[in-house]
């Protein structure tokens, strides 16, 4: 395990480490903030980890510090470095619980309904023959998305029933444990863009608009989408702050629509990456971040 | 800017001095990525890198 600083600080006496599979952007600049602060941080590639049960929650605790900040890439592997530790008495941001709800598109689906925060109307199904039922049910155009998945990979806007029967055939030939769940939302009328709002606990850091680029209409950034700023309005700050502890709390990025009827939350993001938001945004996003990560090491 | 060459093509690849291990960099030459592996005052190793998985992602 790498050490980096070799003085605890002195207003806090915590030890953060923060896990990583690949060293994106975020990660990079997360580190250099911590480091600024002179707080002891352990720079933990997962990939490397060997987690041992027989291993005590002290020397654990020794490994790790006393608060973890779980950054990696792949969803399945963060979740489970976080369940292994939160087993092991430390915290985690986010928490494992959080990880699962924000992972599974009808898992934040159901917890965003029952906190009363508007989101599109979803169906699930679990055939293709369902799944076509459905569909027609909701009306075209109507979105498809994986259960579980990121960057906006294998999200669908179907058309009309011709389009439907192809892409519901195409995903039933397809290999994957979840490929036979299908996940299907009303497509909302909106502007060309949705919102991107970063929070860390009950701080709403920031909001971007994110444009979809001109050859598509969905706006992530990794598809193309491009960021410009966006106010953070009363009705924006509720909706996020309600979306955010409905899928348990932490640094989380909720995604927001613009509908007819106001905003609603299509989605909230457990490892949420800011790079996009930071060039539309004048607030400091690591600061904020790692802000909160001290305050919950502290507590 | 430190110099290495690519584990593929041999190539040259120039990494910023301020790399940090877990950080991707890629040949210009052939194209392939590479995991920094460590940093030591005498350069850098690499490693293949990771290929993109489906639960990859925010």
């Amino acid at each position: 395990l790498e050490k980096i600083g070799e003085n605890r600080s002195a207003e806090l006496g915590h030890i953060i480490s923060l896990i990583y599979d690949r060293v994106r952007w975020e990660e990079k600049i997360l580190l250099e903030e911590l480091k600024a602060r002179d707080i002891e941080t352990k720079f933990i590639d997962a990939k490397l980890l060997i987690l041992d049960h027989q291993q005590s929650a002290k020397g654990i605790r020794q490994d790790f510090g006393d608060a973890v900040l779980q950054r990696c890439i792949s969803h399945f592997r963060g979740l489970h470095v976080a369940a292994f530790l939160e087993g092991k008495n430390l915290r985690v941001v986010n928490a494992y619980r959080t990880g699962e709800n924000c992972g599974n598109k009808l898992l934040t689906t159901s917890l965003l309904i029952k906190a009363g925060v508007p989101t599109p109307r979803t169906k699930i199904c679990f055939s293709q023959e369902s799944a076509l039922e459905a569909i027609e049910d909701l009306g075209y155009p109507v979105v498809l998305k994986p259960v579980v998945g990121s960057w906006g990979r294998l999200v669908i806007a179907i058309k009309n029933r011709e389009m439907a029967r192809s892409v519901i055939e195409m995903r039933g030939q397809m290999e994957g444990l979840l490929s036979q769940i299908y996940y299907l939302q009303e497509m909302v009328k909106r502007p060309p863009r949705d919102i991107r709002c970063i929070v860390a606990g009950d701080n709403v850091v920031t909001a971007v608009y994110r444009y979809a680029p001109p050859d598509d209409w969905r706006t992530n950034v990794a598809v193309g989408g491009k960021t410009g700023p966006c106010p953070i309005t009363v009705e924006l700050r509720e909706n996020v702050l309600r979306a955010a502890e409905a899928v348990g709390g932490g640094v989380l990025g909720v995604d927001l629509m613009e509908g007819p009827e106001g905003l609603v939350v299509h989605e909230v993001n457990n490892t949420v990456e800011f790079r996009g938001a930071t060039t539309a945004s004048s607030t400091n996003i690591p600061k904020a971040i790692i802000d909160y990560v001290v305050d919950f090491a502290a507590k | 800017v430190i110099k290495t060459k690519c584990l593929e093509c041999e190539g040259g690849i120039s990494i910023p001095d301020d790399v940090v291990a877990g950080e991707i960099v890629t040949c210009p030459d052939c194209g392939q990525s590479f995991e920094v592996s460590e940093t030591n005052s005498s350069g850098v190793a690499l490693k293949t890198a990771e290929n993109i998985g489906e639960d990859w992602g925010e």
